[in-house]
């Protein structure tokens, strides 16, 4: 079955060991997708498969088979204009060397849909009410899994809080 | 070699005392200290959109027709030799292409060190690679398996067969601290400091403190790993690499495959962090050997554990410090003697020892450092080399001063301040340390901290605020070089093989160049990242600003001239000299009378010319060597303790800098708060973990090297004193590593005055508090 990488068809790839990630970056060659660490410990490489954030590199290519992959090529809107939170890291310099920063956005774009569901997380202080607001601690919980070692985290979630505002208003 | 070092920096710096400033680089302070129009602003990175998008292009991601996967074998000993190999199940896996061992390897040299005199070497250490069946490190590469896809090539290495004969190996700190050696100099300083009888002085002292501190081997972990696609074309070959070094990786791979250095072309256009692991390290000579032997291009990508066995990082280190004191708080003494891993094969000095020589006056001295000889992989530099480890021993023991004296630790740091460099009496350019510690002071609300420790409680979590100094020297690299060409608009394109690892390089050179040229932003462009473009040192030892800006102004001088003799006697200008004549309004201006002025595109077409360009180089640091050049700063940090679990949290973090001045105000508060994240890291968690029986590293990812995440870091406030060194180029020093520096010390300070636990061992873990 093929697998729908933003918007187009594409088939599996023959070799049952191939990850996502490496389907996206030497197959497909959409290398805005990262490998940080390829074990499922950065984040780098998160994409969003059917809207959930998911590790590409935790991901075997044949599992996407018949679903929906959105990477980061695919977040700008379609004239090209870049999305409010990809403006967001510009503006507010969310980003050094760059190379996290695919997976921040894929992350935070799934997480504020996650908040949005009320899904709990470790930091909520009721977990059956889910999150009542929206805090900095409940970003920087929910964006433990994406790590960047150049030291943006402030403007990260800055921008994240921006894009949420946003959204909301 | 050490010794002749010593002597000529020794002689240079005693003829330079007595040479007029005026002289010298810096003699005459950059005009644009003051005149700045892009410079200082919130100037958004002009990457960030392409980088955003995913578009920025890394060494991995480069596309080649016919390319070929590489993966390694690494030793499983410290010390022996390969006695038997057998690489024939690997050879005859599926789409495997070829196995290099040091059977088949190209016989090739060995690249050229690092070092202060040649501006084109990279080598981080000194061992042949895959030329013997010699083993020197547990990790040490002894196959590469090159493969139609990744995968086949990690199958494939699975499957070599290595057998060795161990030879007895040095792996334990504790057994090389017995036979370490005592080198002659550290970096450019003589190593043993001893000067006014320390010891004796430390004996009578009224109040005195006496530690020993412990950091241990650390790692840079950028997200990006190291990686590099690799072409050979017509006997050339081309480079896609992730380095911090492009023009010193270049002239290496010409040494060490025999090339003619424009035979040779590296591109490194981005770099997925760095922090001074992006240099030239086993995996690109094999990759490139390898791609030779095969006649194919290869793609070398290293996995998370080939980085901890390939990829040196920061030394472990045990300092004892030991603080001498009057009554009043006036250090008498100063006592710093320490141990750190060297290899014999590594070319980077952890200078841990320096950092008492700069910060405070003080009646005597007595520094030395020792280099523990093991056999492991080389160490290397990791931001703030030095300093990092240094402040951290350095600070702690002054706030364990100060606790001796019942001293506010702020107070003890002024009353010792120093006004000039403490060991040569070298005035300083400029440094406003305990400026950086007010406006510090006043940001954390100092005035909120007890005295005592073990006072302040919330629930079951202890609360205490620390601080701390940080420093590092000011570097400015000679050779740097940079062209600009003028178009026929009068648009200004600048041209220099630089680097960008995320600090913005570009940004702020075309802020820079914009303000230099008398241009606005949208008018210029930048250029880096390529050795075909004018040669450029390092990014290293914060010195890429310093000496791009350097050789930017060098070019737009040479320009001015070139303008003025196209211009012609057909031109307002005509008849003034190039000190009367000045960069305004996209062209020359007099500067005693600003209606005589030209635009550049004027000029050019005058002159029938559809460009015109020059370049510019940066000089010999001749400064570094007059003036005592060290940036400061003052870093605050408050967090809570649990009593129930010795968890500690960081609710705020506050560095307050004296770096000169700031260019653009929007990057450098991120690479201020990157670094001193990365100084969390190394307070908290950060720890690599070595198996000393056997030499081979344990934490192999980023699951067991636990780097600081979201949840860890709080919103950091950053400041700036923004007073213009005068004898820098745009009176600013580098910032890309002070940020480090006097964190893990603050945080270990604060812990102190939260619990009253002083912990000397880093990182901070949760076992050592309670």
């Amino acid at each position: 079955m093929p697998i729908r990488v933003n918007d187009t068809e594409v088939p599996a790839p023959e070799d049952a060991r191939v990850s996502l990630l490496d389907l996206l970056r030497e197959h497909l060659h959409l290398t805005g997708t990262k490998k940080g660490c390829d074990q499922g410990a950065c984040g780098a490489c998160t994409v969003l498969l059917d809207g959930n954030r998911v590790l590409s590199c935790l991901t075997l290519a044949a599992q996407a088979e018949g679903r929906e992959v959105r990477t980061i090529e695919g977040i700008a809107g379609a004239a090209g204009e870049l999305h409010v939170l990809q403006r967001g890291f510009v503006e507010h310099d969310g980003l050094q060397c760059g190379y996290c920063t695919p997976g921040q956005i894929c992350s935070a774009i799934a997480m504020a849909e996650e908040l949005r569901r009320g899904d709990p997380s470790y930091v909520t202080p009721d977990i059956a009410a889910g999150p009542a607001a929206v805090t900095r601690e409940e970003i920087r919980e929910r964006m433990s899994g994406n790590l960047c070692r150049c030291g943006a985290h402030n403007g990260i979630v800055e921008a994240i809080e921006a894009m949420l505002a946003e959204t909301a208003a | 070699m050490t010794k002749l070092q010593n002597a000529i920096i020794g002689g240079v710096r005693a003829v330079l005392g007595q040479v007029p400033a005026s002289w010298l680089p810096g003699g005459t302070p950059d005009p644009l200290i003051d005149k700045r129009v892009a410079l200082g602003g919130q100037q958004s990175r002009i990457d960030g959109p392409d980088k955003v998008r995913g578009a920025a292009r890394f060494a991995a991601e480069v596309a080649m027709e016919d390319l070929l996967y590489a993966a390694f074998v690494h030793s499983t000993i410290a010390r022996g030799r390969i006695a038997d190999l057998d690489v024939s199940d690997a050879e005859a896996a599926p789409g495997v292409a070829l196995v290099m061992t040091y059977r088949n390897a190209p016989r090739i040299g060995v690249p050229p060190p690092i070092g202060l005199t040649n501006l084109k070497a990279a080598g981080n250490h000194t061992l042949p690679i895959l030329q013997d069946p010699e083993i020197h490190w547990n990790g040490q590469v002894v196959a590469v398996v090159l493969a139609e896809t990744r995968e086949q090539a990690d199958h494939a290495a699975s499957l070599v067969r290595v057998r060795y004969d161990a030879a007895p190996a040095r792996t334990r700190f504790e057994e090389g601290k017995t036979s370490a050696s005592m080198p002659e100099s550290i970096l450019v300083e003589r190593n043993r400091l001893d000067k006014g009888n320390a010891g004796q002085k430390f004996a009578q002292a009224a109040v005195t403190i006496d530690g020993v501190y412990t950091t241990p081997w650390e790692s840079h972990a950028p997200i990006e790993p190291h990686a590099a696609t690799i072409a050979w074309r017509d006997g050339k070959l081309i480079v896609h690499d992730a380095t911090q070094m492009i023009h010193a990786t270049a002239g290496s791979f010409a040494k060490v495959f025999g090339l003619k250095a424009e035979d040779v072309h590296v591109s490194s256009p981005y770099v997925g962090g760095g922090f001074g692991a992006k240099a030239l390290w086993d995996h690109q000579i094999l990759g490139v050997a390898a791609a030779k032997l095969a006649g194919r291009p290869v793609r070398v990508a290293l996995s998370r554990a080939s980085m901890h066995r390939l990829i040196g990082g920061r030394t472990r280190t045990e300092q004892r410090v030991a603080l001498a004191a009057d009554a009043d708080g006036k250090l008498t003494a100063l006592l710093h003697h320490g141990y750190g891993v060297k290899p014999r094969h590594s070319v980077c000095d952890e200078g841990f020892s320096l950092t008492g020589r700069s910060l405070y006056a003080c009646e005597s001295f007595d520094i030395v450092q020792h280099n523990v000889e093991l056999d492991l992989l080389a160490n290397s530099f990791m931001r703030g080399p030095g300093e990092t480890p240094g402040t951290f021993a350095i600070e702690c023991a002054m706030d364990e001063l100060a606790h001796a004296l019942g001293m506010d630790p702020i107070e003890l740091r002024r009353r010792n301040a120093a006004t000039c460099d403490p060991v040569s009496g070298a005035p300083h350019s400029q440094s406003a340390m305990m400026e950086a510690y007010d406006l510090g002071a006043a940001r954390i609300g100092w005035h909120r901290r007890a005295p005592r420790p073990c006072t302040r409680r919330d629930g079951e979590w202890w609360i205490g605020i620390g601080c701390a100094t940080g420093t590092f020297p000011f570097t400015r690299m000679p050779g740097t070089s940079a062209r600009i060409t003028l178009d026929a608009n009068g648009d200004a394109h600048v041209a220099s093989a630089a680097q960008e690892m995320g600090m913005g390089t570009a940004t702020v050179q075309r802020q820079h160049a914009a303000d230099r040229l008398g241009l606005p932003l949208e008018r210029v462009t930048v250029a880096i990242g390529d050795s075909r473009l004018p040669f450029a040192s390092f990014a290293g030892g914060s010195s890429q600003t310093a000496s791009l800006a350097a050789a930017i102004s060098a070019a737009s001088g040479k320009l001015a001239i070139q303008l003025m003799r196209l211009a012609g006697n057909d031109t307002p200008l005509a008849g003034l000299k190039p000190n009367e004549i000045e960069f305004a309004e996209g062209g020359l201006r007099s500067v005693e009378d600003p209606a005589r002025h030209e635009s550049f595109a004027s000029i050019l077409r005058r002159a029938g010319r559809g460009e015109l360009s020059a370049i510019g180089e940066s000089g010999a640091p001749l400064e570094v060597l007059k003036y005592s050049m060290h940036s400061t700063s003052a870093i605050f940090c408050e967090l809570r303790v649990s009593e129930v679990t010795g968890e500690i949290r960081v609710d705020r973090l506050v560095g307050a800098f004296d770096c000169g001045r700031i260019l653009n105000a929007k990057t450098a508060a991120s690479q201020f708060k990157g670094g001193m994240i990365m100084g969390l890291g190394m307070a908290l968690t950060e720890e690599t973990l070595l198996d000393e029986r056997t030499g081979r590293i344990m934490s192999t990812s980023l699951a067991d090297y636990h780097v600081p995440v979201h949840l860890d870091v709080p919103d950091i406030d950053v400041l700036w004193t923004d007073i213009p060194d005068p004898r820098t180029p745009l009176g600013a020093r580098g910032i890309g590593e002070i940020g480090t520096t006097g964190v893990a010390a603050a945080v270990a300070n604060a812990v102190f005055n939260a619990t009253g636990k002083r912990v000397r061992d880093l990182p901070l873990t949760l076992d050592k508090l309670f």
